[in-house]
């Protein structure tokens, strides 16, 4: 069975690590692993979304609508854009920061509020908690990805240790500290 | 060696690598960019950015002819630029293996349009590979160079959005020493005047009749064999992913890898052996309509759109499947398109032109994102260097608009094409205004360096245009420079050009506010007491500026002290530039 994830955010967030990691442990462990990422326009602030499938043998690069084991969110509102993609068993691993898109910005759209909530009163399973604070508390909001990370890692079981390898193979020597740090405190959130 | 995750553009790369290329000179555009960004990291590979994809293919040619394996890449508009090399080296052939990739983007991720460039390739009679994923893109850029010395002829590499930018696991080979070829002059094969080229001609036709042999039996075009012939699939690329993983071994397919010259015998072998014969392609219906010329009438874009990307749902929807989507958010999510940057010197330049409501000819990079609210402050963009040569027009013919009217290009564009369009403008003498956005660097792509930046692709100084001087010596006599972080600046020098009587360009400096190098004061913060909620800052579109319980707020996560803003404000709430920086 190919499993799929999903990590969806803000242009700027950091998603893109967040892939690398999962990509890298997951092959680590003798799967089939394909990443899609996007490059380009939508880098710049917009809706951003990386696929991660892996299993025996991986054909499509990309996730579906209804697919998603785990749609993994760095901010709530992009949590919603993207819910439709999760699967009926699937779990939304969602930051609660909200960041206010431009149409938003210039008072063209509101930010839907209490999302959390109706997104549970859908029958969503979400898994929600403060990323931010958590990255701020490990030394920099650019954390916020492996603090995802690490609270994603209590759905799967992987031991810590493989984790944190991963980690180490993909983040700067001087940046491993602060990532493990942010990944732990993800993790017991 | 072991397997490890690679992009398909950085499989490509590789394969130019293992193949022993040593020559790779290319135009950065999404999604092609990387697979020159990775090759520039082999020691053993010369590579360059060049000005435009003429230039680059040029080169590359150049390099072929000098005996060396050679390579250029670019997105699917840039063939357009670079289409004219490319259908006369169709006839010259090549000396060392000569590869060039063009990668489209269905769904146009990060393009103006979605043209399918696999008719390039059957128009300029050139055999194209189209890999599937990353071990196919590197095993593919390989074979192209075999192919291209075996056949005396540029092989082309077609990848796309979800081939080039998805990872996939990846072996690695050695690289094997390929001895330059001998450089002789042959005037029949290299000079194409009249004569000769009308005896390359049939030369070009018999090398496709070779190549559609040799199509014929070699697994590039591979049958996989099913279960139930109910069904048989001809399909390449993303598309075959998406069949598989819908049918898995179910019904065979012939899997197509290379895309010109077909294999008319395998195809027509193949679909003798299934009930209904079934063609899955992206964009346009290019093996269906050869499938037609051979009378077997496939299913294809009958019942598969020719817009936009496909997915294992386009698929399954199109056999009657049906999938569960257990969860819609009920209202409606705002939309989150990009947006410029906080600090991003591109916006006071376009707030200026907003506020003189004028008429701008745009071009294309990050400076496109002027076009959105509340700038709203383009009035077209159309392809690279457009705006300048479409400016020219525009005023020669209702000189009525030209002092209402200018048209904005960014550094690494007007080194694309733009300086061709003010040489025009300069030579045919109309009244018009062009302002170079010159950030110091190619933005929209992710950071290429370019002729104005003095920095190479591998990153050493470099040779350096300068933009005044080539304005002043192509017959520009008004060259002024501004500072966009400087709005008083700016709309007083707009207004003067714009009221001479002579062709004139301005200058926006100031280096893109993501450069790791460019030091910023950082955020600013808004003072409340004097901030009366009149909005007059939100007018300029920044991320990082919005309004909360009725009072400006800044957040200080995206805000870098640009100043813009404080230049917006008429009661002294947000600070000045000269308050925060000493620049
Ligand atoms: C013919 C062609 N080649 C490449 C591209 C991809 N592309 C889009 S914008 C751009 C360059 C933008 O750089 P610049 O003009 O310096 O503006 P900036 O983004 O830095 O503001 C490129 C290469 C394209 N759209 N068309």
């Amino acid at each position: 069975m190919t499993k799929n994830i999903m990590i969806v955010g803000v242009g700027g967030q950091g998603t893109l690590l967040a892939s690398k990691i999962l990509g890298r442990l997951f092959v680590t462990k003798d799967y089939d692993v394909k990443v899609s990422e996007v490059h380009g326009m939508s880098q710049r602030g917009g809706s951003v979304v990386t696929y991660v499938r892996y299993g025996d043998k991986v054909y499509s690069p990309i996730v579906d609508k209804g697919e998603a084991d785990q749609v993994i969110s760095f901010e709530l509102l992009e949590g919603a854009r993207w819910v439709e993609y999760l699967s009926k068993d699937g779990v939304l691993v969602t930051n609660t920061q909200q960041i206010n898109p431009m149409p938003v910005i210039t008072g063209a759209a509101t930010y839907p509020s209490d999302i959390e909530m109706k997104l549970k009163d859908m029958g969503v399973n979400v898994d929600a908690f403060d990323a931010l604070s958590l990255a701020e508390e490990a030394g920099s909001a650019k954390c916020v990805n492996i603090v995802l990370l690490g609270h994603l890692s209590n759905h799967y079981d992987f031991t810590e240790e493989e984790w944190h390898d991963a980690i180490k193979a993909c983040v700067k020597e001087r940046f491993i500290d602060m990532n493990i740090k942010a990944f732990e405190l993800g993790r017991n959130a | 060696m072991g397997k490890r995750l690679m992009l398909g553009n950085e499989a490509a790369a590789r394969g130019l690598y293992e193949a022993g290329c040593e020559f790779v000179s290319s135009y950065p555009g999404t999604p092609s960019t990387e697979i020159t960004e990775f090759a520039a990291k082999y020691d053993d590979i010369y590579a360059e950015w060049a000005p435009n994809e003429k230039v680059a293919m040029e080169a590359a040619f150049g390099a072929s002819y000098a005996g060396h394996r050679s390579f250029c890449g670019m997105k699917h508009v840039g063939l357009n630029v670079a289409a004219d090399p490319l259908f006369t080296i169709s006839y010259t052939g090549v000396n060392a293996g000569m590869v060039v990739c063009v990668a489209d983007d269905p769904g146009m991720h990060s393009s103006q349009n979605e043209q399918d460039s696999r008719h390039y390739a059957i128009a300029a009679k050139l055999p194209m590979l189209e890999p599937s994923d990353s071990v196919e893109s590197k095993e593919f850029a390989k074979l192209a160079f075999e192919l291209s010395e075996q056949f005396d002829t540029a092989v082309m590499l077609k990848m796309c959005t979800r081939i080039a930018h998805c990872q996939g696991l990846v072996e690695e080979e050695d690289r094997v020493n390929v001895e330059p070829k001998e450089y002789k002059k042959t005037p029949q094969k290299y000079i194409m005047t009249p004569a000769n080229a009308i005896k390359k001609h049939p030369i070009v036709e018999e090398r496709l009749c070779k190549l559609r042999e040799w199509a014929e039996t070699s697994d590039i075009n591979r049958v996989e064999e099913g279960s139930d012939n109910e069904y048989g699939f001809i399909t390449g690329s993303t598309s075959y992913q998406y069949v598989k993983e819908v049918f898995g071994d179910k019904y065979p397919v012939l899997k197509i890898g290379m895309i010109n010259p077909l294999p008319d015998n395998k195809i027509k072998d193949f679909a003798s052996k299934v009930k209904t014969l079934v063609v899955v392609e992206e964009l346009d219906g290019i093996i269906e309509t050869h499938c037609n010329t051979l009378g077997l009438n496939p299913i294809g874009k009958d019942k598969f759109t020719k817009l936009g990307e496909f997915s294992q749902t386009v698929i399954a929807k199109a056999f009657n499947i049906e999938k569960e989507v257990p969860f819609h958010f009920q209202e409606e999510i705002p939309a989150r398109p990009p947006a410029m940057c906080a600090g991003c010197p591109h916006r006071g330049l376009f707030y200026v032109l907003h506020k003189k409501n004028l008429k701008v000819h745009g071009d294309i990079g990050c400076y496109t994102l002027g076009a959105m609210p509340p700038l709203n402050a383009l009035d077209s963009t159309v392809c690279m260097g457009a705006s300048v040569s479409g400016l020219h027009g525009f005023n020669k013919i209702a000189p009525e608009y030209s002092n209402g009217t200018v048209a904005v290009i960014g550094d690494s564009t007007f080194m694309h094409s733009g300086v061709t369009g003010l040489i025009n403008i300069a030579y045919n003498e109309s009244n018009s205004t062009v302002i170079i956005l010159d950030n110091s660097i190619t933005g929209m792509t992710g950071h290429q360096q370019n002729p104005t930046t003095g920095i190479n692709l591998k990153g050493e100084p470099a040779g350096k245009v300068c933009l005044e001087e080539l304005c002043k010596s192509i017959g520009i006599n008004r060259v002024v420079v501004v500072d966009p972080y400087n709005l008083e600046e700016c709309e007083k020098a707009v207004a003067e050009e714009l009221e001479a009587d002579e062709p004139s360009v301005i200058i926006s400096r100031r280096p893109c506010a993501l450069l790791k190098n460019v030091k910023h004061p950082g955020p600013i913060t808004c003072d409340t007491d004097k901030c009366v909620g009149c909005t007059a800052c939100m007018k300029i579109g920044c991320p990082a500026i919005s309004m909360v319980d009725g009072k400006c707020s800044i957040d200080a996560t995206l805000c870098l002290g640009c100043g813009v803003c404080g230049q917006m404000c008429k009661f002294g709430a947000l600070p000045l530039r000269k308050e925060i920086a000493n620049d």
